[in-house]
């Protein structure tokens, strides 16, 4: 029964955090901290790790790809594929869910034990939807740009790789990058996005809003904020795929 | 003022708080004390809405606060002010905007206004040069004053106090307690003040209620507790070896 009551649980918080703020300035004020927090924070992690991770793709799809019968140019347009449908959307959230899931999971915590949590709700505000809502809205809102950043830079450390190990000639990447694009491919992929975006927001702060204790529970409620987040993102991305794609 | 009218509390079949009846008077210091885990604490959140009781209610000037709706309970509580044990400020914030955030929730006064009364606030607690610091900054005693300006910031009509000495030296005891008094008695306010440090009760003790075993034990005045006859509130009073002593020779 337990999982029954940590969903009902996270469904009646869900209701909390979408009710009417208090204050509208107040919450768009926050919004605009948290896309640079969850943002900016992130975003020379997610640079280099693109960067690598499509070099790493392009050596590997020339590696692959051996047989005289399949054209080099191949190479880019494997690459942009990859990225473009699964490693920035789908891997980059996975980073996401540990760097930012844990930190929201340990800030709401870290707030609860300290009694900030009581302190607010003392106050008169709602403070499930002062402390959630802002983050959800911001991740839901920049995650699609880091994403499409993830992808040029991935595409780019692809190319530079491609070329400078002789993998494939410049033009040969670049036709292939160019060759057969689905802009449906992108939409799916940004679509994805911003449902990571709210699992990693949404059940990173459930974690950290029902923590109870001290130190070692707030450790405890950021580790499992990752762990369900990360087979989540798997669940969500195999469901929207099938939904989408097939 | 606030009433208590037979508030009972279980935690897995256990009464933690049984049956307490009292009434908390505007413009007086009302102090409740009791040995750790004698249900202080407990009645504490169930009077401003942490805890829901399982019986009895709780009467803010008349209003029975235990069958309001989470909706009307909100608008009580921005009429209450409350200093945490720990003084629970916001990490993120400094002492300014600590002060100043119950004033950007809850009203429309202009910045020049909300900076005016932020001031004032940090004045009357005297910490006006501290307020670009943050939390991770100021000493014990600085968070527990910081965390009066901000209970007191958006002028509640009712204020609580959870251990507001916990944690501290007798010196700065002393002068969190009489900053809670001038407060309680400048605005005429209901000050509800939790503790187990007797120097508080003989400080400032205008109504006491000792609470035993869940339960309202005695109540009284701090001239009255020394007198008391009550064997629970006597081992209480004078657990200390040297407490008695100094007051058998005093008497």
């Amino acid at each position: 029964m337990k999982p029954l009551y940590h969903l009902g649980r996270y469904f009646l918080l869900m209701m909390r955090v979408f009710s009417k703020p208090e204050k509208f300035s107040i919450y768009f004020r926050q919004i605009i901290y948290e896309i640079n927090s969850l943002g900016t924070g992130s975003l020379g992690l997610i640079s280099i790790i693109s960067v690598f991770m499509g070099g790493v793709i392009t050596i590997q799809s020339a590696y692959n790809f051996t047989s005289p019968f399949i054209p080099l140019y191949a190479v880019g347009l494997g690459t942009r594929e990859s990225i473009v449908l699964e490693f920035s959307p789908t891997i980059i959230s996975l980073i996401l869910a540990g760097k930012v899931g844990s930190n929201i999971a340990s800030e709401i915590g870290t707030m609860r034990i300290s009694e900030q949590i009581d302190a607010l709700e003392i106050m008169g505000i709602n403070s499930a939807s002062y402390l959630i809502l802002p983050k959800v809205l911001a991740a839901m809102f920049i995650n699609p740009f880091l994403i499409i950043i993830s992808m040029f830079l991935g595409v780019l450390g692809g190319y530079l790789m491609g070329v400078s190990t002789g993998a494939c000639t410049s033009y040969e990447y670049i036709y292939g990058i160019q060759s057969f694009f689905i802009p449906f491919n992108v939409y799916y992929s940004l679509t994805k996005t911003v449902v990571f975006a709210f699992i990693i927001t949404s059940v990173s702060a459930y974690h950290g809003y029902y923590t109870s204790g001290g130190a070692l529970e707030v450790g405890q409620a950021s580790t499992k904020s990752v762990v369900y987040n990360s087979i989540l993102i798997l669940i969500a991305n195999l469901i929207i795929t099938q939904i989408m794609l097939v | 003022m606030i009433e208590l009218k037979n508030l009972t509390k279980s935690f897995d079949g256990r009464n933690v708080v049984e049956n307490v009846s009292f009434s908390f008077y505007k413009g007086k210091t009302n102090l409740v004390i009791g040995e750790s885990g004698s249900g202080k604490t407990t009645l504490l959140k169930m009077m401003v809405g942490l805890y829901q009781p399982n019986n009895g209610s709780v009467l803010y000037d008349g209003r029975d606060f235990t069958a309001l709706s989470e909706h009307e309970k909100q608008g009580v509580r921005k009429e209450i002010g409350m200093l945490f044990q720990g003084g629970a400020l916001f990490d993120s914030m400094t002492l300014e905007q600590n002060v100043k955030f119950p004033l950007d929730m809850f009203t429309q006064m202009t910045e020049a206004e909300k900076v005016d009364r932020v001031n004032f606030c940090l004045e009357k607690v005297k910490l006006m040069d501290k307020n670009a610091l943050y939390p991770s900054e100021l000493s014990g005693g600085m968070k527990k004053r910081a965390a009066l300006a901000r209970a007191i910031a958006n002028s509640p009509n009712y204020l609580f106090c959870d251990e507001p000495n916990s944690g501290l030296d007798p010196k700065t005891s002393i002068v969190i307690d009489a900053l809670i008094s001038d407060i309680t008695h400048e605005f005429n306010i209901t000050t509800v003040i939790i503790t187990h440090d007797m120097n508080s009760v003989m400080e400032i003790g205008e109504n006491v209620m000792f609470i035993h075993q869940g339960q309202n034990w005695w109540t009284g005045t701090k001239d009255e507790i020394l007198k008391t006859n009550n064997k629970e509130l006597y081992d209480f009073v004078f657990a200390s070896e040297f407490i008695k002593k100094v007051y058998k020779e005093k008497v």
